[in-house]
């Protein structure tokens, strides 16, 4: 528990560290590669705002409506099973489809239940550890014009549910 | 897809509002969204810029280069078919260290590229080769150092240890991607 917060806590730091020392022996100008990095980084936000958007309203609009709580209801007793809280699913079924959208989805989620709850934590965990699969493959492929992917998008959806159910299982165990 | 489920989930959650008698909490849901939207955006455009500041220098470093040494045993057992002097080999694992990092900008074009090299040498033009299929299970399987995104999100949002999922994030990761390569390997004999 504690060694699991020690060594989150360090990462960051450390891999800042690493980077800049690395940048100075090297003899870069670090200070003007930030800058221009950085700069990069508001053209990522730009171009996920019009989606933070469309995607914010329709989850808006799945929750308040009560849907949300109406499909967790059917949902609960299968997930029990296996220790899930339902109020993850919205996100575990958006995950593999579009990477914004689950991000807004992610963000709905740890907002309405806190950033350090274990729902909170768990969100953050499955964002963290999986990716947007059938984007993902769907791109690789149709670059270069393939129609048969053999068994991809079985193995990446075992690799995506291990990743969520692993998640569950140390956050449960973190809190 | 989203061309499907968008309006779906919207018009479904209108209807069922309207049903129940929830129209005054979807009202209300619609003005909040496009503001949780701005809050969320300027409070993450901090956390985004600084990470691909700090992304950027590592890419000018060698480091990049000494991350692809470290990889070499891996690629041993992931990609059998390609060679160490091979084109394919040097993008694909570009690709991977630009994901490690977490540019995901970087490593999309070069993981396109790779894709292009290896169909040049693909017998069956529209069917996956082993090595074509292990790089997209690995692209979809997010190795990353430090999930930037996320923290950026916990740390608008409040959270008292924006970083403490890192260490929980680095587990699953591993777990999702050795299943997924090791249950490629096996069903790549049968399919």
């Amino acid at each position: 528990m504690n060694i699991i917060n020690y060594l989150s806590n360090m990462a960051v730091p450390m891999v800042i560290l690493f980077i800049i020392i690395y940048g100075v022996i090297e003899k870069n100008k670090v200070y003007d590669t930030f800058i221009e990095g950085a700069k990069e980084g508001i053209q990522v936000v730009v171009n996920i705002f019009p989606t933070l958007i469309g995607i914010f309203l329709a989850v808006g609009a799945l929750r308040s409506s009560g849907l949300v709580e109406l499909i967790i209801n059917i949902l609960k007793p299968i997930l029990q099973i296996f220790e899930i809280p339902a109020e993850i699913m919205p996100l575990a079924l958006l995950r593999p489809i579009s990477g914004s959208a689950s991000m807004a989805v992610a963000t709905d989620i740890i907002s309405k239940h806190g950033a350090d709850s274990v729902i909170g934590l768990i969100a953050s965990t499955i964002m963290g550890s999986t990716e947007t699969t059938f984007y993902t493959i769907a791109l690789y492929t149709s670059a270069v014009g393939i129609k048969k992917t053999r068994f991809v998008l079985i193995s990446a959806l075992i690799a995506d549910i291990t990743g969520m159910l692993v998640s569950v299982a140390i956050c449960r165990f973190m809190s | 897809m989203l061309n499907i489920i968008w309006p779906i989930f919207i018009i479904i959650s209108y209807l069922y509002a309207i049903c129940v008698g929830n129209v005054s909490e979807i009202n209300q849901s619609i003005f909040e969204s496009s503001k949780s939207a701005v809050d969320l955006s300027i409070t993450f455009l901090g956390t985004m810029c600084l990470w691909t500041g700090i992304m950027r220098i590592a890419q000018k470093t060698s480091l990049t280069t000494q991350l692809t040494n470290l990889l070499k045993p891996i690629m041993k057992i992931l990609f059998p078919d390609i060679k160490r002097e091979d084109i394919a080999y040097k993008e694909i694992t570009m690709n991977i260290v630009a994901n490690i990092l977490g540019l995901g900008n970087a490593a999309t074009p070069l993981g396109l590229k790779a894709m292009k090299t290896m169909q040049k040498t693909n017998p069956k033009k529209d069917t996956l080769t082993n090595s074509m299929a292990m790089f997209i299970i690995i692209n979809t399987a997010s190795i990353q150092i430090i999930p930037t995104t996320v923290i950026a999100i916990r740390s608008s949002l409040g959270s008292n240890n924006p970083t403490s999922i890192i260490l929980p994030v680095w587990i699953a990761t591993i777990c999702a991607a050795v299943a997924g390569t090791v249950s490629a390997k096996i069903l790549m004999k049968k399919y």
